[in-house]
């Protein structure tokens, strides 16, 4: 893969990554991270 | 008697400059870390931050359970929303990750990570032998990539309950990160806590008493050998936008680039080391400027005159 090739990957990632971003927005995973980092995680405190 | 004054600040102000750019990273670090666990009341309250702005993901290790963190950390983010019932796969986390790895690398590691810092700072502590790595790195450094996929991706969404509900395993059986911003935190703070204690708080009490005496010796053993946040932002080292060139028309080969190097990575030949937190300190130890980032140019004329082809990516 030449030099040219190669910097279209990082731009490709940051597209799919923004897309992945806006898919999960959609499914509502934001509420998953948000329930679970308001409350006190017992297992990341080390309490189970 | 003016002119003299006027060198005088001249001089200080060199070096200030100097000063400031020797110990940039560590100003950098420090903000970032305060900046985004800023919630002081949750120190003094023994609770944690319960504000919007949770549901957004920092880049780094930064516990959701430290009393001042205001965002999430995207390992633990990524296993509670695999091991929630409704879904499988956060497309919200890797999307997230897929981003900053693009850009960044693992710039993140070395820049923004307030885990990062605190084994940066261990290690300051003198001992009268620090050692660059393990004996059986090379072998020791798959143990990351063992742990992201096992502890993050597998078990958490393979071993559930009757109910379909799967447990954080990295988070409740790894984390030092966890132990050290949550855990103590609001266990000194809180009674309530207190009173639970339990083997799983020593388990983890004794894997990050063992990281942080190893620190000291070691550089970063928890970044090198076992964190899958680093495991995943080394994937995208050798294609991120911010990369690391060598200018192998200025380069001798004189190895003073991996000496510099904590991670003890041969730069002049590997400057994408998947290893790499791109501290920088190879950059600033090369004789013959001849590494050189995506966002500069190179110093020495050669790099225009070869138009980039003797430059190793
Ligand atoms: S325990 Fe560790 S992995 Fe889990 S949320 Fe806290 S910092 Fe992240
Ligand atoms: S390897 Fe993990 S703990 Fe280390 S700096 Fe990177 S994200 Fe933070
Ligand atoms: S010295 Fe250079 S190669 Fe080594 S970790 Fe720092 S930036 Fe990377």
């Amino acid at each position: 893969m030449n030099e040219s090739q190669k910097k279209w990957i990082p731009i490709f990632l940051i597209v799919l990554g923004i897309c992945f971003v806006v898919i999960g927005v959609w499914q509502q995973e934001t509420a998953d991270v948000f329930r679970k980092a308001v409350n006190i995680c017992m297992e990341c405190i080390g309490l189970g | 008697m003016f002119s003299v004054r006027r060198s005088i600040f001249a001089w200080s102000v060199s070096v200030l400059v100097k000063k400031m750019k020797r110990h940039l990273r560590l100003m950098v670090q420090v903000c970032f870390t305060a900046l985004t666990n800023g919630y002081a009341a949750g120190f003094a309250k023994g609770t944690i931050y319960k504000g919007s702005t949770k549901m957004y993901c920092v880049p780094g290790l930064n516990c959701y359970s430290c009393p001042g963190a205001l965002g999430s950390c995207p390992i633990g983010s990524f296993q509670a929303v695999v091991t929630s019932r409704d879904h499988i796969f956060s497309f919200y986390v890797v999307g997230f990750l897929l981003l900053f790895g693009a850009i960044l690398g693992r710039f993140v590691c070395g820049w923004l990570c307030p885990f990062g810092l605190v084994q940066d700072l261990l290690h300051k502590i003198p001992f009268s032998k620090k050692w660059k790595k393990l004996p059986g790195d090379r072998v020791l450094r798959w143990l990351k990539y063992v742990v992201l996929m096992g502890f993050v991706v597998i078990l958490p969404l393979v071993v559930v309950d009757i109910v379909g509900q799967g447990q954080p395993w990295f988070c409740k059986y790894i984390c030092p990160s966890g132990t050290l911003f949550g855990g103590i935190p609001l266990i000194v703070s809180n009674p309530l806590l207190r009173s639970a204690l339990s083997w799983l708080f020593a388990w983890k009490m004794l894997i990050l008493v063992a990281l942080v005496l190893l620190s000291v010796v070691v550089y970063r053993p928890f970044c090198r050998y076992l964190c899958p946040l680093g495991a995943v932002y080394s994937v995208f080292n050798p294609i991120a936008l911010y990369r690391y060139r060598v200018n192998e028309a200025a380069c001798t080969q004189c190895k003073t680039c991996q000496t510099a190097c904590p991670m003890d990575i041969p730069v002049y030949q590997t400057p994408n080391s998947a290893e790499c937190i791109r501290c920088g300190k190879c950059k600033a130890a090369c004789p013959h400027q001849a590494i050189v980032s995506t966002l500069e140019k190179s110093k020495t004329p050669c790099q225009e005159k070869c138009g980039g082809m003797s430059l190793k990516k």
